[in-house]
């Protein structure tokens, strides 16, 4: 199913899994809405000089996170990566500690302590990336190899990009994940540029097809389908836990913005651009469900409202205090991961 | 009290550890079946299976970064680096990972990894290395180094039941040479200093496998009282104890057996200048292995790591002084 998808350019097929209810569909929609909004104002609150240091997007690749996350069960575990928002917010996160994170407030996730994307909320089963990427491949091996040990039907999913696809950590976990037969899911997220290195410079080989040389199947998907996305992982889920180890999933996407706000990205083709400007996942969401008397409408004026109260709210948050910024280096008691929310109807 | 060898001393603690708790389990190359190139867990796999005796690939990045995972998840993982010079090659994500991840996000690291370190065996300049430095530098680790057997099992015992990740380093030259009483059971050895030796006209301070070159070329020199102050933990370093030495004693002798620069020592040698200055007699003096990679034959081992006729002279010089 899911190579068959990854081509298809400008026909929307009505729905690609049908594991989805229309409720599901929608809130997939909602979700990527919500990413695309908390970002849209988050790039506005840094042009204000509010948001410290620098701000990283996801625009255009909001059904890379979206689909994935929704077909996780609360109890799963995600490592998220920088171009990822809509995995916060289907786990449970609130846009106004979203906001709060960008801008280094101590009510953001990380009370400031690390900035922008670099956050992951523990409470809802979340690990956050530190930028030596894909060192989460192998924070997601070593919680799956946690349920392996405790026998339980449980999955660890992490995101990682095509540059990281160059290192070698990226070998170590997809090895060890194959050799022990973990329950994770790989998701390769493909936006066709690693800052400014194309994929071509990255890697002579697609990295989907290393997937076999560790054993393990490996797909390609159109990773502007949140439906395709959503469908791909659940069926990547179903063999993780039942004992059949990792997925590979090539999610093949665009990153339309620079890969910092600093960044004009004049070394992608003007063309390049345009072309996938066409295959927008939210447009080609509000498609299928418009038909189907979804009010997208209502919807958009719903997520504004929400991104409008976070925003005041987040704006209403304090700076941490400087004197704090020596406290809580080691932890007194274990404060360890804790479930998030299960979105998806089928469980 | 049963009387183990320093690696007896921490095989017995992994095992009261798994045997207690579920949780705790041991990972990395060749210690399952082969029972480790040390032998640290022979048995082991017998006792306790192949789960949590974990033999993995050949990957240190991947051991460490699999240990922070299953942490996280609340197991209690023990990652064993085959030579603590390996630990350069898991280094990101102790340091990035596992390091910052509790300041962060406030999601505990509950990790131990085994550095079995230290040279003086002709094992080059990459089984040899005294890598703590690098983790004293980085902050969110723990590292402790025993130099006994009872402090080997009880501050291993304390680094499995601690939340935060614990760089314990064991010194591979003491693994069958020292020996001693080690009591039975459970216990955990507080990540402190302890006296050594009490004495009063200079302390010598030290840790891992040093605290015995500094005990041997101390205990009969021009019968002064020599004190040998053994840190045992490096992260938290016991400020108090080195001050109080130091006040006491006036003379202050350092001795690392890792590479001079930022070592260990420099760090107690800055503490003793910043708040001792006042107490001292004389000027604070190294002994550590100079700026090298530790060479292999024993004639350039030898004249580079610290030894007992080294830290005699230093000693003695500023006795004198």
């Amino acid at each position: 199913m899911a190579t068959e998808t990854a081509r298809s350019e400008s026909d929307v097929p009505d729905s690609v899994s049908e594991h989805l209810t229309l409720e599901d569909r929608t809130g997939l929609l909602r979700a990527m809405l919500a990413m695309r909004g908390i970002e849209e104002r988050a790039m506005m609150l840094y042009r204000q000089g509010k948001v410290p240091g620098s701000f990283y997007d996801g625009f255009g690749q909001e059904a890379v996170s979206a689909g994935p996350t929704w077909a996780m069960h609360g109890h799963d575990r995600l490592c998220i990566l920088h171009r990822d928002l809509a995995a916060h917010l289907i786990r449970g996160v609130s846009p106004a500690r979203i906001l709060g994170q960008y801008m280094g407030r101590e009510g953001g996730i990380t009370g400031g302590r690390d900035g922008n994307v670099h956050f992951g909320e523990r409470r809802v089963g979340c690990v956050g990336m530190v930028s030596m990427l894909p060192d989460m491949m192998l924070v997601a091996t070593g919680l799956a190899m946690a349920f392996k040990m405790r026998d339980e039907k449980r999955a660890a999913l992490t995101w990682f990009g095509d540059g990281s696809t160059s290192r070698g950590d990226f070998h170590e976990a997809m090895n060890w994940a194959g050799v022990q037969k973990l329950p994770v899911v790989f998701i390769l997220e493909n936006n066709q540029y690693a800052y400014s290195t194309p994929t071509a410079s990255q890697f002579a080989v697609d990295p989907v097809e290393r997937a076999a040389a560790y054993g393990f199947p490996g797909f390609s998907v159109d990773g502007n389908d949140v439906e395709a996305m959503f469908e791909a992982t659940r069926q990547a889920r179903e063999r993780a836990i039942a004992g059949e180890g990792p997925t590979l999933i090539e999610a093949v996407t665009m990153r339309m913005h620079g890969h910092a706000a600093h960044d004009d990205m004049k070394y992608v083709p003007a063309e390049q651009i345009e072309e996938w400007k066409r295959k927008d996942p939210i447009d080609r969401q509000v498609k299928r469900l418009e038909p189907l008397g979804v009010d997208v409408a209502a919807l958009r004026a719903e997520v504004k409202a929400e991104i409008d109260a976070a925003a005041e709210e987040a704006l209403a948050m304090p700076m941490p205090d400087g004197d704090t910024a020596t406290e809580r280096l080691f932890a007194d008691e274990p404060a360890l991961l804790e479930d998030g929310a299960s979105r998806w109807s089928g469980f | 009290m049963p009387t183990m060898t320093y690696l007896q001393a921490i095989s017995d603690a992994m095992r009261e550890e798994m045997r207690a708790d579920e949780r705790v389990f041991v990972m990395g190359e060749d210690i399952g079946v082969f029972g480790g190139a040390f032998k640290v867990t022979d048995g082991f796999i017998e006792e306790f299976g192949e789960a949590r005796v974990m033999d993995t690939p050949l990957a240190e990045s991947g051991i460490v970064g699999t240990a922070i995972g299953a942490a996280v998840e609340g197991l209690r993982p023990i990652a064993e680096m085959q030579f603590s010079d390996f630990i350069s090659c898991g280094f990101d994500q102790l340091v990035n990972v596992a390091g910052k991840m509790y300041y962060r996000q406030g999601l505990s690291v509950n990790i131990t990894v085994r550095l079995p370190s230290g040279g003086g065996f002709s094992g080059g300049p990459f089984h040899s290395q005294n890598p703590e430095a690098w983790f004293m530098h980085s902050p969110g680790l723990k590292v402790v180094a025993p130099s006994t057997a009872e402090d080997a099992k009880g501050l291993l015992i304390k680094a499995i039941r601690d939340p935060n990740p614990v760089v314990y380093m064991e010194h591979k030259h003491l693994y069958r040479r020292v020996k001693g009483d080690v009591p039975e059971g459970s216990y955990e050895t507080d990540f402190s200093a302890r006296v050594a030796r009490e004495g009063t006209d200079l302390v010598v301070i030290a840790y891992g496998a040093m605290v015995h070159t500094a005990l041997e070329a101390t205990a009969d020199i021009d019968g002064a009282s020599v004190e040998v102050l053994d840190l045992r933990s490096l992260v938290p370093l016991d400020v108090d104890a080195i001050l109080a030495s130091a006040r006491k004693c006036s003379k202050v002798v350092i001795v690392d057996e890792a590479n001079q620069m930022c070592a260990a020592g420099a760090q107690v040698a800055a503490v003793i200048a910043e708040h001792a200055w006042e107490d001292l007699d004389g000027p604070v003096v190294r002994v550590a292995t100079p700026d090298v990679p530790i060479p292999f034959s024993p004639t350039l081992e030898q004249a580079v790591l610290p030894q007992v006729d080294d830290v005699r002279e230093a000693v003695r010089e500023l006795l004198e002084y």
